[in-house]
């Protein structure tokens, strides 16, 4: 079915919209039997270089609940200048400025390949975008002074007219006034106190309209309105001498820190000094806050660990036990502040940099729910978070930036279909509709949420449900519409509204189901699935997660394998569903589900950009990439096996967190030996060059930047490698299979044999 | 004795009988045997008086074998005698001084000097003065005693006549009796003076006798008066009792010099001024040595030097009496209170030796196994040295062996002179880890300033005269004899609504700010920068003092919060650990949102109210959980105040007055007038010694205990006295009381030992030690009082018993306590004389004239006219004063400049404070320790204008003379700027100079000092005030 696969391609290609079936089943019980929801993946920003914006206002459905924006579906009557919306069937006369229209003259809206459109409209004034950098200033010296140059350099990256501002924190908590002359200003606030965001704002001074005295300078007309808080932010251009001397002069937290204790790091109420402070100066408006840690917080609320080094910070032992003295209250804390700050649009981003965890299992959700990035690193001084560091700023083909805020996200859906959740880095608006479901699947009552940031490959999972029951199924030939309405602050501080209108054919399952499995998106289907798995796991323990995901599993392989019942020999899959056991089996394996050897931050950190990241991504995560180069051939993707471990290779994995390059035993030893010195080895030089060169390109364009590790045959490092390939080869079967090839795992693991073979055994199964 | 008509008067008559026996403790009968004393004294000293004065062998002790003595003779001998105590004789008991200072004598017939002077001596139980002159006939003479006469009242003209009769025979002043019944019946209080005058008439000569009675108390005036110059006048006796009244302006001796015998008869009216006991005199230059138990040391208003020979010094503790009544009883009869007022880091003149610092080595001081006592003079070491025995609690200790010594023939340990703790009163112990905080040595201490930028501060100049002033002043801190440079570090702070504290890092290129508006809950920002070493991070100190004014030069911002600024002080100290000095320059009351908010709550319709007390009560809590955490951290608050309406000083001083601090207020502050007043307390403040996170004990031998604290200190507990910090000026008072039977043999210890941190971290104890006598005889104890310890101790307890009950109450108390003891003594000590004749104890002969300042002070006044807080800040200030600056207080010094003596160095003698004394053609010079006035009389001579101001008469004196003397090259000016300028310099505080003439409006202020006569603002003159005790007294007699 390769019309398929292209027909997805094209469609995601030009709507950013990847769906796990491509047909819909016509009835809700039809829709339930076959496991995988309907649901997309929707990448709301996706880069489409062939679109080129409309400035003019969408036209909208005049009916109140409706407001569906006039898309190719619609039906329209020239003569009348009237159409008629696809989602109510409400007829819409169009509006006085289309009244030229006609069959020849359309506007874009209605052309077929503008099935997603963007419109540049007029709202309000525009803001300026607002960088506020909160940063911990506990931190050994040579961090801090690689931190403080990496800030330093990201003024000159920001837009002359956006905003910053700097919170530094230790003990204490600094707001730094950024006009002063003469005399270095800030304002101090306890670290272990929390304040609502009026005092806050009180604190500040900001509560009178006009500060007095401070409005010395005349200001431009433009700037006058965010110029009343200025203190505090002020806009590149004006203050990068200052803010550049100030980042410089910044110390390390002079409070004494005795033997045994951490030093005191009071997070929680840095944060909840910036978002009061945003809060107040400006609501509604896309503000990133970047949140630069070097460890957890040991004081005041949202404190992680106390400042005992004698006490650990919790493990995933110490949560299961329910040893976790602060998570609960810390968790609850940081989602408190997370959702005040999604309220006003506000992203946080969290830079993590440090050998232990920093907490950020506690404060995910300010990310997760804000659309800021968590970035996690073992030191700032490394260039795995400076190069990541300058990516967040990195531009697109026009020269913006790509980030966007504010994001608002509806998705109206014909009335066969229900909204029942989407996962991703966004919150609910609480939007009750006619097209909200009652099943909630990830964040779900809603059709509108919020992405208060969001970038070309932000991506979420949105799933639906069937409404018609099965004695009333959705007559044949009909088309479900759904239709995702984007409205957002461009990163030029345009107000920008990205209509995309997908429809697909409705197919009775029972007549159909061939039709219906043809459809099935594989790729799209294993994210879909893996991210209600992980939204699960978020909740749930780990094994009740894995036990469902097999269940899944096994219910989808009995309704479309073919095989004789109690046979496992004689099951097949069709091609369309081929490759998803073995999805399956890696999601299993794989950090986002597993946390045994992962901290629960690293947990937290694999989770967040899982749960963001586009299709190809995702599966990498889900799946590493692994290539194989070697004098045998060009290079070439090879199984994620330990088989494909061999002397004579050298393999590239890609498992999006790591980059890995593993010489083979015998490439080691030449290399060693220092062939590729040799002028006569120069092929060998160029195979040793090969894999750096493809990871450069991989590491051009990845956010974050992935750990790159270069090892080899019995290198320590080479660990990246052996707990991600399947385990084929393990020491308890090694001479079982009798070959020298590949590599051992040490492993208890299962390995994708045995696993599919279980699988094949529990789906012919007559009793499952 | 010879009372005059009056005797005829019932009632004492039958008194007097009684009292006979006691007369002979007082007049008379002690006469005899005290002049054995004295008499004897007059060369030999009293070493035989052993018995009644312990001071004899002390005097022998000192005198003779100081060279000094025989210049000081005199003095010297005092001191042995105790002369002193009485006021009068040496400084300003005008009885005595009528001797020694022919001024005040006026009064008194010139003649007489001489003789009056030995009389007086005599007089004064001392006899040591006497001595000198061996006056015979003093000592009948001295019996006389002045019991003057009474203050009677009304009544005089009785007197007049027999009175004179009196003087003649005796001294006695008494006249008017009767007057007292009169004047009970005229309501008039004083009525009459009793200047007994009259008595003296005769006596004039008797002069001496007279002197004895004064001595004896006769206080009155009269008698001091009385006594010789009245000679003639013993007619004042009666005088008074014409008076009547208000003699006040009248009085101008007219009266009774004149008189002399005529008046007298005439009873008339008047007593002399002169003739009552005065405070004004003093005697100077001799050396006290402290090697007796029970010394009566000199007057505070005395030149002296002490030499310590085993008991403290009276800079360091003064006593109400020198010896303690035996039995609580006998305590509780004479109502004289007993208590010391304590002054451990009082300043020493550069003539005594400083204090001694011992160390005994690692493992601490040596102290009494039960009492804890320290180990000190008293100490009495037996079984060969081996042992000890301590005097306070009589426990016998093991000498430590590195401590062990033999002794010499007399029992005292060979190295008794090598070793301060055994040999002086004063010292000091290294004190040990032990008692540290924590264990751990303290950081040397910090001063932060802390200045109030609101729109007040910055408009008056203030913010910017302080950071000017601070860039040299800071160059002055306190440092330890010897040491390079201060270890004090400082830290700065402004604030109006939020605070901002700046870190001064030497480090950084500027200084930086860091703002703190969570003022519910205070807390520093930062520690590394915050307090720094002057000497290192003088050029940012500079940028940011020269910052400061600049960047709150156009705010607007008026309201101000005060408890957060206080608090972060304490934060301060505790992060960076060490203990403190916060110098807040504050201008309004503190009604922003915060802690410690105050509202106005001024009312005057309180005055004279059961609830005028209200006004004085701190208004919150805040402050008092403040004041502990303060003193708990060794933060001491100093509070500059810069008001221009009420601002709750009573509230806002709770903390500065519970930790050492001091409050300075200045009114409506402009920096052309008081600009340079602030400035020097500012720069006398922060070079004062101290000593820091302060705990003291006082421990007494058996038989008494302390048992009440009066000071800037806080108390946790019953026995420890905590002061966050304690300065060279100030001084805690302590009330004793009987336990048990006090031993006239033993005698009666104290040992105050105060622990605290020395400027330079390092921790110290300082032990004052004093051995007091005892006594079972009444006279005896009214012998050895101290009338300034006595009135510090009266105004601090009436000043922090106006917290409690209304005001009327406690001047009802003061007065009827004051006719108790004067009764007491009538009745007990006081040869029988009649009952018109006021008697006082010749060491109280004063007394009464302070009582009545005391009760004319703004606190207990109780006027409507008077500002709230400037009675609030009166007083706190007085509750930590020591004996000399609350003497000064009550009586001010007015110092005649119109006829000073250019080439003389030394300063005119003050004349009393009176509007008699003044005259239209003088300059006066009048100052209380926290005002000087310069006073300008309507006929002054154009010439003297001329010299001082360069204007030529005083119609042309402008404005801006009205605060500043101009610098003249001419001697006249030079030497009264000299003798102001050394006056500031010797006062605690800056006064702010103010010239008024004659006349003007400004006079009304420079008059309410005059406190002999009758109060601006309501309270007696000092005539009529005797008159009134007077009455008193004799009601209680009755």
């Amino acid at each position: 079915m390769s019309t398929y696969q292209e027909f997805i391609q094209q469609n995601e290609d030009r709507d950013g919209v990847r769906f796990s079936w491509n047909l819909w089943p016509s009835s809700r019980l039809e829709a339930t039997r076959l496991v995988v929801p309907v649901s997309c993946l929707f990448t709301p920003l996706k880069e489409l270089p062939n679109l080129p914006p409309v400035q003019y206002e969408p036209v909208m459905c005049s009916r109140a609940n409706c407001k569906a924006v006039l898309n190719p579906l619609c039906q329209v009557d020239f003569k009348a200048k009237i159409w008629a919306c696809n989602f109510c069937f409400q007829r819409n006369p169009f509006p006085p400025s289309y009244a030229g229209i006609s069959e020849v003259n359309q506007p874009a809206e209605l052309m077929p390949q503008f099935s997603t459109i963007e419109y540049i409209v007029q709202r309000g004034p525009s803001a300026p975008l607002i960088f506020l950098y909160v940063v911990d200033t506990c931190l050994e010296e040579e961090d801090l002074q690689a931190l403080k140059e990496s800030l330093q350099m990201s003024l000159s990256l920001l837009p002359p007219n956006a905003l910053v501002g700097l919170i530094t924190f230790g003990r204490m908590v600094q707001v730094h006034e950024l006009t002063c002359e003469g005399i270095a200003k800030s304002y101090v606030f306890r670290g272990t106190k929390d304040l609502s965001s009026k005092q806050i704002q009180e604190m500040l001074g900001l509560m009178k309209p006009a500060a007095p005295g401070q409005q010395s300078r005349p200001v431009a007309p433009q700037e006058s309105l965010f110029f009343f808080p200025s203190r505090f932010l002020q806009p590149v251009h004006r203050v990068d001498m200052n803010l550049t001397d100030l980042l410089g002069e910044l110390q390390r937290d002079p409070w004494p820190v005795p033997q045994g204790k951490r030093p005191l790091r009071s997070t929680g109420v840095a944060l909840s000094v910036a978002v009061g402070l945003l809060e107040g100066a400006f609501p509604n408006t896309g503000a990133r806050v970047m949140l630069f840690i070097g460890g957890p917080p040991t004081q005041g609320p949202g404190m992680v660990v106390g400042d005992e080094l004698k006490t650990p910070i919790r493990s995933w032992h110490d949560i299961q036990k329910d040893n976790a003295r602060h998570l609960k209250k810390a968790t609850k804390y940081y989602e408190a502040l997370a959702n005040r700050s999604a309220v006003n649009g506000h992203s946080i981003d969290i830079y993590a940099c440090a050998l232990d965890q920093t907490g950020l299992l506690e404060m995910k959700c300010l990310s997760n729910l804000t659309g800021g990035h968590i970035v996690m690193g073992d030191s700032f001084n490394t260039s795995l978070f400076k190069q990541t560091f300058q990516r967040v700023f990195s531009k697109d083909y026009n020269g913006d930036f790509r980030m966007a805020f504010g994001g608002n996200l509806e998705v109206k859906t014909s009335r066969e279909l229900k909204v029942c959740g989407a996962i991703g880095p966004c919150v609910s608006l609480h939007s009750k509709g006619p097209s909200v479901s009652e099943n909630e699947m990830g964040i779900g009552g809603t059709n509108q949420w919020k992405l208060c940031s969001l970038d070309p490959s932000t991506t979420l999972g949105v799933y639906f449900e069937v409404v018609n029951q099965h004695n009333a199924p959705v007559p044949q030939g009909g088309r479900g519409a759904i239709q995702f309405v984007t409205q957002y602050q461009h990163s030029n501080t345009q107000r920008r509204i990205r209509v995309t209108t997908i429809a697909r054919n409705w197919a009775d399952a029972q007549s159909q189901i061939q039709h219906i499995e043809s459809s099935f998106d594989q790729e799209a289907a294993a994210v879909l699935m893996a991210r209600l798995g992980v939204f699960r796991a978020e909740s749930e323990e780990g094994p009740d997660v894995l036990r469902w995901l097999d269940r899944q599993l096994i219910r989808l392989c009995q309704k479309f394998g073919q095989f004789n019942k109690d046979d496992p020999t004689s099951f097949r899959l069709s091609e369309s569903l081929s490759l998803y056991p073995q999805f399956m089996f890696h999601l299993r394996r794989s950090p986002f589900l597993q946390v045994f050897n992962n901290s629960p931050d690293e947990s937290s950190y694999y989770r967040h950009h899982f749960v963001r990241e586009d299709l190809t991504q995702s599966l990498i995560m889900i799946q590493p990439i692994l290539y194989s180069y070697s004098f045998h051939g060009p290079p070439e993707p090879v199984l994620l096996d330990s088989s494909s471990i061999l002397p004579d290779r050298i393999l590239l994995m890609d498992s999006f967190f790591q980059l890995v390059i593993y010489h083979g035993e015998t490439i080691a030893q030449w290399r060693k030996a220092g062939y590729q010195e040799m002028p006569e080895y120069e092929n060998f030089k160029q195979l040793l060059q090969a894999p750096l060169d493809d990871a450069q390109e991989i590491l051009q364009t990845r956010f974050p930047m992935p750990r790159y590790i270069d090892t080899e045959h019995g290198g320590s490092q080479a660990r990246f490698l052996l707990s991600k390939v399947n385990p084929s080869q393990t020491h308890n079967n090694l001479y079982a299979w009798g070959q020298e090839t590949g590599a051992p795992i040490l492993t208890d693991d299962v390995s994708l044999q045995v696993f599919m073979d279980h699988l094949k055994k529990l789906a012919v199964s007559s009793s499952a | 004795m010879s009372q005059q008509g009056y005797v005829a008067a019932p009632p004492y008559s039958q008194a007097q009988p009684g009292i006979g026996g006691y007369q002979g403790g007082f007049g008379a009968p002690p006469a005899q045997p005290l002049y054995g004393h004295y008499g004897g004294p007059p060369q030999g000293f009293n070493a035989p008086p052993a018995g009644v004065m312990k001071s004899p062998p002390t005097s022998p002790a000192g005198m003779p074998p100081s060279p000094v003595s025989s210049q000081y003779n005199p003095s010297v001998q005092q001191n042995g005698a105790h002369p002193q105590r009485y006021a009068s004789p040496s400084a300003a008991s005008p009885p005595y001084g009528q001797p020694s200072h022919s001024v005040y004598n006026n009064m008194a017939s010139p003649a007489p000097p001489t003789q009056q002077l030995a009389n007086q001596m005599s007089a004064m139980n001392l006899g040591s003065y006497g001595k000198s002159q061996p006056l015979p006939p003093t000592s009948s003479v001295a019996q006389q005693h002045f019991q003057t006469p009474a203050p009677a009242m009304g009544q005089p003209q009785m007197h007049p006549a027999p009175q004179a009769p009196h003087m003649a025979s005796q001294n006695q002043m008494s006249p008017p009796q009767s007057p007292l019944t009169n004047m009970l019946a005229s309501g008039q209080p004083m009525g009459g003076q009793s200047m007994a005058g009259p008595p003296m008439g005769g006596q004039s000569m008797a002069g001496p006798p007279m002197g004895g009675q004064s001595m004896a108390g006769p206080p009155m005036g009269g008698q001091s008066m009385a006594g010789p110059p009245m000679g003639g006048q013993s007619m004042t006796g009666p005088p008074m009792a014409g008076m009547n009244m208000p003699f006040p302006g009248p009085p101008p001796s007219g009266g009774f010099p004149g008189t002399s015998g005529g008046l007298a008869g005439p009873p008339q009216k008047k007593l002399d001024p002169d003739s009552i006991p005065s405070t004004v005199t003093r005697l100077g230059g001799h050396v006290f040595s402290t090697n007796m138990r029970g010394q009566v040391p000199p007057l505070v208003t005395t030149d002296f030097t002490v030499q310590d020979q085993g008991n403290a010094s009276p800079r360091f503790i003064r006593c109400t009496t020198y010896s303690l009544p035996c039995t609580a009883e006998l305590a509780k009869q004479c109502q004289v209170p007993l208590a010391s007022v304590i002054k451990p880091f009082a300043k020493l003149p550069k003539n005594e030796t400083p204090l001694y610092v011992v160390n005994h080595g690692e493992t601490g001081p040596i102290r009494c196994n039960r009492c804890k006592a320290y180990m000190c003079p008293y100490m009495q070491f037996i079984d060969g040295g081996r042992r000890y025995q301590c005097s306070f609690c009589n426990c016998v200790s093991e000498v430590p062996v590195f401590y062990f010594q033999h002794l010499d023939h007399m029992g005292r340990r060979v190295d008794f002179y090598e070793r301060p703790e055994l040999s002086q009163g004063s010292y000091e112990f290294v004190a040990t880890l032990d008692y540290c905080k924590n264990n751990k040595p303290p950081n040397p201490p910090a001063y932060i300033f802390m200045i109030d930028v609101s729109y007040t501060n910055i408009k008056s100049g203030l913010v910017k005269l302080v950071c000017d002033e601070l860039k040299s002043l800071l160059e002055k801190l306190p440092r330890e004899d010897g040491a390079e440079a201060s270890a004090i570090k400082v830290g700065f702070v402004t604030y109006n609504k939020v605070l901002h504290f700046y870190n001064v890092k030497s480090a950084l290129a500027q200084p930086q700010m860091m703002v703190v508006s969570d003022i519910a809950e205070m807390f520093v920002p930062l520690l590394d920068g915050f307090l720094v070493n002057y000497q290192d991070s003088r050029a940012v100190i500079y940028n940011l003092l020269d910052q400061i004014p600049d960047m709150f030069a156009d705010t607007n911002e008026s309201e101000t919060v005060f408890a957060p600024v206080i608090q972060a002080g304490v934060e301060a100290f505790k992060a960076a650990e060490c203990s403190g000095k916060l110098f807040i320059f504050h201008s309004s009351m503190p009604t922003a949102e915060a802690p410690g908010k105050l509202k106005n709550r001024d009312d005057k319709k309180l005055v004279n109210t059961d609830k005028e007390k209200t006004l004085f009560q701190p208004q919150k809590g805040v402050y008092e959980q403040l004041s502990k955490d303060c003193v708990a951290q060794g933060c001491c608050v100093d509070l500059f105040l810069f008001p221009s309406q009420y601002l709750d000083l009573a509230s806002m001083a709770d903390v500065p007055s519970h930790t050492g601090g001091s409050v300075y207020k200045y009114n409506n502050f402009q920096v052309a007038t008081d600009g340079e007043h602030f400035l020097r307390d500012l720069r006398k403040d922060l070079q004062k010694s101290l000593g820091f996170d302060a705990v003291m004990r006082v421990r007494t031998s058996t038989g008494f205990r302390a048992t009440d604290f009066f000071g800037a200190i806080y108390m946790n507990n019953t026995t420890d006295v905590e002061m966050a910090a304690v300065d060279c000026d100030k001084a805690v008072t302590v009330e004793f009381k009987h336990d048990d039977t006090l031993s006239e043999e033993s005698g009666a210890f104290m040992q105050c030992a105060l622990l605290y941190t020395t400027i330079s971290g390092q921790r110290r104890l300082r032990i004052h030690n004093l051995s007091l006598n005892c006594t079972s005889q009444l006279s005896e104890l009214y012998k050895c009082c101290e009338t300034d310890s006595l009135i510090n101790f009266f105004a601090k307890s009436a000043y922090r018993a106006i917290l409690n009950q209304p005001v009327k109450n406690v001047r009802d108390i003061l007065v009827n306590q004051t006719a108790h003891m004067l009764a007491c003594y009538r009745k007990n000590c006081a040869s029988p004389s009649a009952a018109s004749q006021l008697i006082l104890p010749d060491s109280m002969k004063v007394f009464p004239v302070y009582m009545n300042s005391l009760m004319k002070t703004a606190p207990l006044v109780g006027s409507t006219e008077l500002s709230t807080d400037d009675r609030a800040h009166q007083r706190l200030s007085v509750m930590a004063m020591g004996v000399e600056d609350s003497q000064l207080q009550l009586y001010p010094r007015l110092i005649p400049l119109h006829n000073v003596d250019v080439s003389r160095e030394a300063v005119p003698d003050p004349v009393r404070c009176s509007e008699e004394r003044l005259s239209d053609s003088g300059l006066f010079l009048l100052e209380n320790g926290h005002s000087i006035f310069l006073w300008l009389g309507q006929a002054s001579p154009p010439d003297l204008i001329q010299s001082l101001f360069n204007a030529p008469s005083l119609a042309h004196l402008q404005q801006e003379h009205m605060f500043t003397l101009p610098e003249l090259d001419n001697p006249l000016s030079k030497k009264v700027r000299t003798i102001i300028s050394e006056l500031l310099e010797k006062r605690p505080n800056s006064m702010k100079l103010q010239i008024v003439r004659q006349r003007d409006k400004l006079e009304m202020l420079f008059r309410q000092f005059l406190v002999e006569d009758k109060g601006l603002h309501g309270g007696a003159s000092y005539m009529d005030f005797l008159c009134y005790v007077h009455r008193e007294i004799r009601q209680l007699l009755t």
